[in-house]
């Protein structure tokens, strides 16, 4: 009864309602649409940070990420293999590597890089390295002379596939080792700073080049969505021995990111509450005028003994009704728009040194999380809920002497 | 007073409940605006004169193509002739050399490829902060020799204090060996892990010989007065320069051209914030549309009766738009007056964010974010709010021309 009567109330004076409805309507997709957009900009920068050689967990030598040098590495594969293959849950991927900075010169010029040993096939599988992202040819695992440089890189070096790279670096004897590469795919990325820095080359490659036997840097591991990495890190933390290995996940690697993500989510709220205060003087000067307009019917009603806790009641289900519809329209449309966008995304390929700069992917799809759209949603219906009441405890102050003596 | 105005005001304030939260609306929206668009115009200002200060410069003179190539032979051959352009150029404010070269740098038992970044040291702390940046033993001065400071991640990757040694490995101006031993003579902390990573300073002398630069730099670093002034140079040294035929294969370069990341990155944040603002204004706007409608209906039968008495439809619809155009610009002047209060309370003291300092580092802010209050921030976003109500307020003056007096009058 009490809801049938709000909704006749409401659309008493439809011209005034929809307005209304259109400011919660903007408000709710603004909110839900915006909000996607960010976390879409958000997981993009996540993903590409894991994509870009960190993966969800790794595993080092105790020190190397202090002291990212070959002294620092890992010596008994064989014994980590066993350990991961029986912590990790199913349907987990991993793999090794041997990571160093080195320095790449061909004829004319020098630069600083980060040598990276892999083993082909089962790094496709965790990093944005691959055969589908590489022009030319991928590595091999029986390479040992082909590398695979970014087109970023292979530009600054005015270079081509089929040229010589040769690397120079830090062997385990700390005297300068050097190799040369032949130049076999060129590989793109995200970032122009991925294409700048790493430098692909086969595990034998490197372990011959480095004079290293069965020793590894570093072991990346993607474990599957719906496992937690931070309990599955500290599974694998329990079983290795802690004064020789150390054990991160991506949200210690990337601290920086972590920081930005926290930033970002009180930014988010922030962002809600405004929205809503922006919409919440209209709720209440649209609630007061329609409480006004009806202060005889009020001050009748009351006159025919109703309490005044039933007006404030029926006033606030006017606003209840009003805040859901527009809930309803706001977050259909955003859902809407987020849906049309899920495809191609929004392209900032005109802004793509700007994107590298704070390290945002190109094209940005927007991703729903569910707690943003709960969020928005709770904060509309709560404040707005809170603010109507002001416009009902009003209502409900009508004297019916005074009310009905007004026209 | 003209009578219209007089009515204008006096109606307004017939429903003062009604006014006032309109009002408040306005105003709202402009403080906020007034208040995010100065902060984020002085973090702007703060990410660009950081990295400016810390190595980039307003300006540079370079060979052309060395900014994309960093060839080493790509060099600005007189340095001191372009000094001499420089000293008589209007706003300069100061100006150093720099020589750049990527090398090995090795420590007893570590060996990183860095680069070499030879100095000016009288000139280059006019220059950049990097002196003020120093975290443990000095800066370079103009008697040190075969001296260095290095950034603080290299010196720890290399694992070096103040006066452990360090050799210097790379390929000269004319292809030949280049190496030196230079010991290290102080620490430097720019807040930028990348440059701090990978970056090391030796005087210039040591560099030119070192490297057979002969009298030759890379850069001629630039700082004028303030960035307004920046094109002004630009175009007054370019002009300079143009004068000598030597100097045609030299170019002059602005911090957005050496830094096209930083400018593009504030133009995303900019349009972000651009489009979270104008969403804001249309919320506010459809906020306040209500009260501008009701206005009318409540008073259909008083309009009725002024077009009776012979008031034509066009000034009835005058008189509603000042009513609103009035409201409007009472919330906006509020708005605007208590935003740029909350703003210069901010400018004076601060934002402290050094709970992400180390975050907000690497875009070369401190800890502490001061907005800036300019006429630009100030009046922007308010006119925005301005210009976007008024639109909404023309929709119901407009609905006046359909009004027949005699059903107006019947109105209740």
């Amino acid at each position: 009864m009490h809801i049938h009567l709000a909704w006749r109330n409401i659309w008493r004076n439809p011209r005034r309602t929809t307005v209304i409805l259109t400011a919660v309507v903007i408000g709710i997709w603004s909110m839900v649409f915006l909000g996607a957009l960010m976390r879409g900009m958000m997981t993009g920068m996540i993903d590409n940070g894991i994509s870009t050689l960190t993966g969800d967990i790794q595993v080092h030598h105790k020190g190397y990420r202090n002291d990212p040098v070959i002294e620092n590495s890992m010596t008994n594969p064989s014994m980590l293999k066993k350990i991961l293959n029986d912590t990790l849950p199913n349907g987990s991927q991993w793999t090794a590597r041997i990571r160093v900075n080195a320095v790449a010169n061909n004829a004319r010029h020098y630069s600083g890089v980060t040598m990276v040993g892999i083993n082909p096939a089962q790094e496709a599988k965790i990093s944005f390295i691959g055969p589908e992202r590489i022009q030319g040819k991928y590595l091999d695992s029986m390479d040992h002379h082909g590398i695979v440089i970014g087109r970023e890189l292979l530009e600054k070096f005015e270079t081509r596939i089929g040229k010589k790279l040769v690397l120079m670096s830090q062997d385990t004897n700390q005297e300068i080792a050097s190799r040369a590469f032949k130049i076999i795919g060129i590989f793109t990325a995200e970032m122009k700073a991925t294409e700048k820095q790493f430098v692909f080359v086969t595990m034998s490659a490197a372990e011959k080049m480095l004079k290293l036997k069965n020793t590894i840097s570093e072991i990346s591991i993607i474990i599957p969505e719906n496992h937690n990495n931070s309990k599955i890190a500290s599974d694998i933390r329990e079983v290795l021995p802690p004064k020789d290995y150390e054990v991160h996940t991506w949200q210690e690697l990337l601290h920086i990111l972590t920081a930005y993500l926290e930033m970002f989510d009180q930014f988010m709220y922030i962002w809600f509450v405004v929205v809503f205060i922006a919409m919440g003087f209209g709720i209440v000067n649209t609630t007061l005028m329609a409480v006004y307009e009806r202060m005889r019917e009020f001050g009748l009603l009351k006159a025919l003994g109703m309490k005044p806790w039933w007006i404030v009641r029926s006033v606030i289900y006017e606003s209840f009704l009003l805040l859901i519809m527009g809930m309803a329209i706001g977050n259909l449309l955003a859902f809407a728009c987020i849906h049309a966008l899920s495809k191609n995304g929004i392209d900032l390929s005109y802004l793509a040194e700007g994107a590298d700069y704070f390290g945002i992917s190109r094209i940005i799809f927007p991703d729903i999380f569910f707690q943003d759209v709960l969020v928005a949603n709770l904060v509309v219906i709560v404040l707005g809920i809170i603010v109507s009441i002001y416009p009902a405890v009003r209502a409900a102050r009508f004297t019916p002497v005074e009310a009905l003596a007004h026209i | 007073m003209s009578i219209d105005i007089k009515m204008a005001w006096r109606n307004i304030w017939r429903n003062p409940r009604r006014t006032i939260i309109t009002i408040s609306a306005i105003a709202f929206a402009c403080l906020l605006l007034v208040f995010m668009l100065s902060f984020q115009f002085g973090s702007y200002e703060t990410m660009i004169n950081s990295s400016i200060k810390i190595h980039a410069g307003h300006l540079q003179i370079q060979a052309k193509e060395y900014q994309e190539k960093q060839n080493i032979r790509m060099v600005v051959p007189n340095p001191e002739e372009t000094g001499r352009i420089l000293d008589n150029v209007l706003y300069v404010e100061s100006y150093t050399y720099r020589a750049k070269a990527f090398s090995l740098v090795s420590s007893k038992n570590r060996t990183y490829g860095v680069m070499v970044i030879g100095i000016d040291p009288s000139r280059e702390k006019m220059v950049s902060t990097i002196k003020n940046s120093i975290r443990q033993g000095s800066y370079l001065s103009m008697e040190d020799k075969n001296q260095a400071i290095v950034g603080r991640l290299l010196a720890k990757n290399l694992g070096v204090l103040p006066g452990d040694e360090l050799t210097i490995m790379g390929q000269g101006r004319d292809g030949s060996i280049a190496a030196t031993v230079v010991s290290v003579k102080g620490i430097y902390a720019s807040g930028i892990d990348e440059f701090d990573r990978s970056s090391i300073q030796i005087p210039l002398t040591v560099f030119q010989d070192v490297y057979t630069m002969d009298n030759a730099v890379h850069e001629v670093v630039v700082i004028g007065d303030s960035l307004r002034n920046i094109s002004k140079i630009k175009k007054n040294v370019q002009g300079q320069l143009k004068k000598l035929k030597e100097n045609e294969f030299l170019t002059v370069l602005d911090w957005e051209e050496l830094m096209p990341g930083l400018r593009q990155g504030i133009e995303m944040d900019l349009t972000m914030g651009i489009v979270f603002y104008l969403l804001l204004i249309i919320v506010v706007a459809f906020s306040i549309l209500n009260t501008f409608l009701m206005a009318i209906f409540e008073r259909t039968k008083e309009f009725g009766v002024l077009m009776a008495i012979g008031t034509t439809p066009g000034r009835i619809t005058k008189l509603l738009l000042i009513e609103s155009i009035s409201l409007t610009m009472v919330g906006i002047i509020a708005g605007i007056f208590i935003g740029s209060l909350l703003t210069l309370f901010f400018q004076y003291h601060g934002i402290d964010l050094s709970g992400s300092s180390e975050l907000l580092a690497q875009y070369g802010i401190s800890g502490m974010i001061y907005p800036k209050l300019s006429l630009l921030s100030a009046l922007s976003g308010p006119f925005a709010v301005f210009f976007i109500t008024v639109l909404a307020a023309l929709y119901p003056a407009l609905k006046i021309r359909k009004l027949q007096p005699v059903e107006a009058m019947l109105h209740v």
